[in-house]
């Protein structure tokens, strides 16, 4: 038996902007009471996100260490600025509908989300900014910690730092797209943790959480250059850390643009045939 | 010995259950590959820039990998959903069904459920160490394998007793799957080995969530730089966390009343 819901099929219906301010507003504050409600469980699942920067972090110093002090322009004091940037970015853009969709869709309870009138993926992006705003204060302490305890070298000029806020909101949005898109799976398999494995093998690599992308062998830098993963993480990182130049910064800015644009559009052909697929019985 | 009789009887069952579910099997092996490709890949990238990390050998380091796997893999296997089950049974109240069966109550609690696919990762760690250990060739005897499969053991048996002991605080906690998580996140550290990080975290890691002693150490072992010191602690810390571990299941399940099952 198979229900196609038409009416939400219609991607992003726009309601007046004031409506869907209004509708931030409500999501964020339900969103928010209820991650305070689980805020222990909440750092516990950051200890994973904080750890492991430092893993890297320590492996990359001991290389250094290890070839004369420093590694591709990289000594130890950058290699600390690198990944506690990377922590906060990583953090502040990490989103996890894939293991929303999955069991979303397995449940059922997706029906209900497909019978509002606006775009589901509102109510995500809320509830994905609700958590970042209850776990900032811990994040903040984790990279005041490792400051300490690595003693990292900032050296951006003002330019870059005023630019990083505008790349990171891109980068949000784009990795936002992009995970929604892949997490739409869930639509078409029942086995989605294969795919997710291989999602997170491609960040690891492609957006510089293993190594800093200038590490990388050639072959491997050129893929992390036209693939969406550097601009989701690492091209913010790499910028309010100075070690663009202007015209590197910029043109950064234009492959974000561009790959939040083809993200918009993939997303939309995605959501609509993933719909067309989608059965669902009672719910 | 009795613990083999019940455990090959539990792993029939589990065997019967999954048996069900084989293209499950391929899919979580595919998954393990993939982990493993991306172990090894990330080695690659390190020695891409140096020929040793913190005196560590290429050859050495798949080694470790190979370990992390069958550590982690034998983990996933018994231990973490053994458990698991347990934290759950004292909630719910099941647990009087253990106490209440002839045979050892902590005995039948650390094997009664198996989550029989990550035999998939006990395969590939050892399928690495094969591989690893004909690369390190004529440098492991029979000394250096005999003191791996010594500080193996006692790294188990302290992993063990460790998921024990947090998985017992749930006769006093009400949430422990929280603090059953940590060691998730913790256990990714042990990847690479524990001396090349700074002190403090080298200490939480040996002691706080013992990951040094199931992976780091026998990895050592084999590259033949374990000291007889090491080996000999790490042989009495073993026996010390299980005497507690047991001490405290004791204590734990005294203080358990599962009247209203």
């Amino acid at each position: 038996m198979r229900k196609r819901p038409d009416e939400p099929a219609r991607p992003l219906p726009a309601p007046r902007s004031g409506r869907l301010a209004d509708l931030y507003v409500q999501e964020l504050k339900t969103s928010l009471a209820a991650m305070f409600q689980y805020r222990a469980a909440l750092g516990i699942y950051l200890i994973g996100n904080i750890l492991e920067p430092i893993i890297y972090l320590v492996v990359w110093t001991t290389v250094a260490a290890s070839s004369g002090g420093s590694v591709g322009g990289f000594a130890a004091p950058d290699f600390a600025a690198y990944y506690i940037a990377l922590m906060l970015v990583n953090q502040a853009t990490a989103t996890w509908v894939m293991y929303e969709f999955d069991y979303r869709i397995r449940q059922g309870s997706f029906s209900a989300a497909l019978l509002r009138p606006v775009h589901p993926i509102h109510t995500d992006i809320a509830d994905n900014l609700a958590s970042k705003a209850v776990s900032l204060p811990l994040m903040l302490a984790a990279a005041g910690g490792m400051a300490v305890l690595f003693h990292p070298a900032f050296h951006a000029p003002l330019w870059a730092i005023a630019l990083f806020v505008p790349s990171l909101v891109l980068a949000y949005f784009v990795r936002f797209l992009l995970d929604w898109t892949v997490a739409l799976a869930a639509f078409w398999t029942t086995r989605v943790s294969a795919i997710n494995q291989i999602h997170f093998m491609a960040v690891l690599f492609f957006s510089g959480q293993i190594a800093p992308l200038a590490l990388l062998p050639a072959p491997l830098r050129v893929a992390a250059t036209i693939l969406p993963f550097r601009w989701s993480v690492g091209y913010p990182v790499e910028l309010v850390l100075g070690r663009l130049t202007p015209a590197q910064a910029l043109a950064g800015l234009a492959w974000q643009v561009g790959w939040l644009a083809a993200g918009a559009i993939i997303l939309r052909f995605a959501w609509r045939a993933s719909l067309k697929n989608y059965s669902a019985v009672g719910g | 010995m009795r613990l083999f009789k019940l455990l090959w009887v539990f792993l029939r069952v589990g065997a019967l259950g999954e048996m069900s579910y084989r293209a499950n099997f391929l899919a979580h092996l595919v998954e393990s590959a993939l982990e493993l490709g991306t172990a090894l890949a990330g080695l690659a990238i390190v020695f891409s820039h140096t020929e040793s990390l913190g005196g560590w050998k290429p050859d050495e380091l798949v080694a470790l990998v190979g370990v992390y796997f069958l550590v982690g893999g034998i983990i996933g296997l018994v231990i973490q959903p053994s458990m698991e089950q347990l934290s759950e049974a004292v909630h719910d109240g099941t647990l009087d069904f253990v106490l209440t069966k002839p045979e050892d109550g902590q005995l039948l609690v650390s094997i009664w459920r198996l989550e029989l696919w990550k035999l998939a990762d006990v395969g590939l760690g050892i399928a690495i160490l094969a591989v690893s250990l004909a690369r390190l060739g004529e440098r492991v005897g029979l000394r250096e394998a005999a003191a791996f499969g010594a500080v193996l053991l006692a790294g188990g048996l302290i992993i063990y007793s460790f998921w024990l002991i947090l998985a017992t605080t749930a006769f006093w906690l009400v949430r422990v799957e929280n603090i059953l998580m940590i060691f998730q996140s913790v256990y990714a550290a042990g990847r690479w080995p524990v001396s090349i990080y700074p002190g403090w975290l080298r200490f939480a890691l040996t002691f706080l969530i013992p990951v040094a002693f199931a992976i780091t150490f026998p990895a050592q072992a084999l590259a033949g730089r374990l000291s007889g010191r090491t080996l000999a602690g790490a042989g009495a810390f073993a026996l010390i966390l299980f005497a507690a571990a047991r001490a405290f299941w004791r204590i734990g399940v005294r203080r358990y009343s599962g009247a209203s099952s």
